[in-house]
């Protein structure tokens, strides 16, 4: 067999009962509507997120969590639809770097995505349909938005700590800019100000995937009964590769054969590393929307701090009363340490109270969300001394 | 950032004095110079033991910079405000006026643009303490003289071509420097062998043939 055996189950729709049972959702109404950066407000719209440990009397021990491109709010609890543990299990919990037990930690799926909060697989109101490509572009600063929105909804007025790796980390930096009082810690772990020529390159290649494939129907794959989980396990293939290192890659595959010991001489997946792409791939699309995918994307390609403060990143950050502490990882191609630097230096420049540090591993992007001895002593140690600082013990 | 064209260095392993309670007796002469309360950067901060005796005994605004990885993340571990970066470069990114001291504790001798590096912790600063092992000390010079190599101390103990320092100095030419760019000294302090201060009223010859450690205490001219 020449094509990747990619199967569509019954995922799109399994993911949004299941979503909707197992997470919290927070509806707004006409009275309250999503004001987004391309001039169009967004309303009804809905919230979906999921809250672990307790708010303390005086609402001061608040940690949202920014979830990453195909992250959702099953931060520390199992998915839905995958039964798999939570995307950073190892990160929250009881007696973890972030301490359910002394934190209340909230993280709620982004606008735009497809656990449970508005986005392109809603149903639009106005025509009784899904949403598809009518849904409208939303960026970083909505996502944000949004999120406000529901902290103001839980009554909490500043938030101890906002914490988020990649696209997570965006928000984590949005947050910071957008609202400097409200965000006590600021926690952006391998990500940038702005997504870079490079990163843009590699989404549009991920979006073209999807919307080459026949049963995307122009976004209306829903309503015509086809579903585009070809590309989009494409797209996810791609991408994948983006967030791994050449030396991981290599540790985990080499040139290993999958379950033979000769080459077929065809096109099957003869390699462990093909067999291993294949599968991510299609296990992606049984949880993934694809119109979701090209609107987080695009949320991504769009955010560059700087460019409405002249040009110049400090800006963003003056006196801003919030601590940083910056992450990144030596192997991480795609969120480089420079993008991090950069970060810093910005900091530096306007005076903020940042700590940086940089993680010697070979595991690429994705390090964030795997098993780094080093990332939680320094998570633990900065939340630690934020917490004496807050007056949280 | 010349981060890849460098060796990393490593974090100062080098014997030092310490205290009854176990604090570094060069560390405790810097912290005594700084007022309660100030904004202070300390410029190659190491696990962060200056900053957290600064934190804990002065109630400092403290931040770090450290060029060794495992240096900076012990020190955020720590709950400390310290970044990954080098003194040779990093300096420049920071706005003039933004720290009431920069320090740069045993450090001096490792940067590669010793003045450079002086002149832009008096702009980031209004104040600045440096500390350094004096190369003018009587030991240093009785080795050169007698055994005709480069000296190994047991404050210095690394070998010409592992250490890490590159400019070496002394108590002497480091005055000359301060002069030569304008630089006020408002302290000095010399610490002999066993971490004792010299006494003050002795001439500046006396420091450099007895002073182990120097610590300077600057400010810009006015």
């Amino acid at each position: 067999m020449a094509e990747a055996d990619l199967k569509s189950t019954q995922g799109a729709r399994v993911r949004e009962a299941e979503s909707a049972r197992e997470s919290l959702v927070v509806r707004f109404g006409p009275e309250c509507p999503l004001k987004l950066d391309s001039g169009i407000s967004l309303s009804p719209f809905q919230i979906a997120y999921k809250t672990y440990g307790r708010l303390n009397a005086d609402r001061s021990n608040a940690i949202l969590i920014c979830h990453a491109l195909t992250g959702d709010q099953h931060v520390a609890s199992v998915h839905p639809v995958t039964k798999k543990n939570g995307w950073w299990e190892t990160m929250v919990g009881p007696g973890k770097p972030i301490d359910t037990e002394r934190y209340f930690v909230i993280c709620s799926n982004v606008v735009a995505g497809c656990m449970g909060s508005s986005g392109p697989s809603s149903i639009d109101p106005a025509t009784g349909q899904p949403y598809g490509l009518t849904f409208p572009v939303i960026t970083i600063r909505d996502m944000v938005r949004a999120q406000a929105m529901l902290i103001d909804h839980l009554g909490i007025d500043t938030l101890f700590a906002v914490a988020g790796g990649s696209m997570g980390g965006m928000q984590v930096l949005q947050w910071a800019q957008s609202f400097p009082e409200r965000v006590f810690a600021a926690l952006p772990i391998a990500c940038a100000t702005r997504h870079s020529a490079q990163n843009i390159a590699f989404h549009e290649v991920g979006r073209q995937a999807v919307m080459a494939d026949p049963e995307w129907r122009h976004g209306r794959y829903t309503v015509e009964g086809t579903s585009p989980h070809r590309g989009l396990a494409v797209a996810r293939m791609g991408a994948h590769i983006t967030y791994m290192s050449d030396a991981a890659l290599h540790r985990k595959f080499g040139r290993r054969f999958q379950d033979r010991t000769n080459p077929t001489f065809s096109f099957d997946a003869d390699f462990e590393v093909e067999s291993y792409l294949r599968h991510q791939g299609s296990s992606f699309v049984e949880r993934f929307d694809a119109n979701s995918y090209l609107y987080l994307t695009r949320a991504m390609d769009y955010f560059d701090l700087a460019a409405e403060h002249d040009g110049v990143l400090a800006n963003a950050f003056r006196n801003s009363p919030t601590r940083f502490c910056v992450v990144s990882f030596t192997s991480d191609w795609l969120f480089p340490t420079s993008e991090s630097r950069a970060i810093v230096h910005a900091l530096n420049a306007a005076g903020a109270r940042v700590s940086f540090a940089e993680i010697v591993t070979d595991k690429g992007h994705d390090a964030f969300l795997l098993d780094e001895p080093e990332l939680f002593a320094i998570i633990r140690g900065f939340l630690d001394g934020a917490a004496r600082a807050r007056g949280l013990v | 950032m010349n981060m890849q064209t460098r060796p990393q260095r490593e974090l100062a392993t080098a014997h030092v004095v310490r205290n009854a309670s176990g604090a570094r007796v060069d560390l405790l002469v810097v912290a005594q110079m700084v007022e309660p309360g100030a904004k202070v950067l300390d410029v190659g901060c190491g696990d962060g033991e200056l900053l957290k005796i600064l934190t804990e005994t002065k109630g400092v605004d403290g931040r770090g910079i450290e060029i060794s990885r495992e240096g900076v993340n012990l020190c955020v571990a720590k709950g400390l405000a310290v970044i990954q970066g080098d003194a040779d470069t990093d300096l420049a990114d920071y706005p003039d006026d933004a720290f009431d001291y920069v320090i740069l504790s045993q450090t001096l001798q490792a940067t590669w643009q010793p003045r450079v590096v002086l002149e832009h912790m008096l702009r980031i600063g209004e104040r600045a303490i440096v500390s350094f092992p004096n190369f003018g000390h009587w030991k240093i010079r009785l080795k050169l003289l007698f055994f005709g190599r480069m000296p190994r101390t047991s404050n210095l103990p690394d070998t010409w071509y592992d250490t890490q320092n590159i400019h070496f100095c002394t108590i002497r030419d480091f005055r000359d420097l301060c002069n030569e760019i304008g630089v006020k000294m408002e302290a000095a302090v010399a610490l002999n062998a066993w971490g004792g201060k010299l006494r003050i009223n002795v001439p500046w010859w006396f420091w450099n043939l007895f002073g182990e450690q120097a610590v300077f205490l600057l400010s810009r001219k006015r």
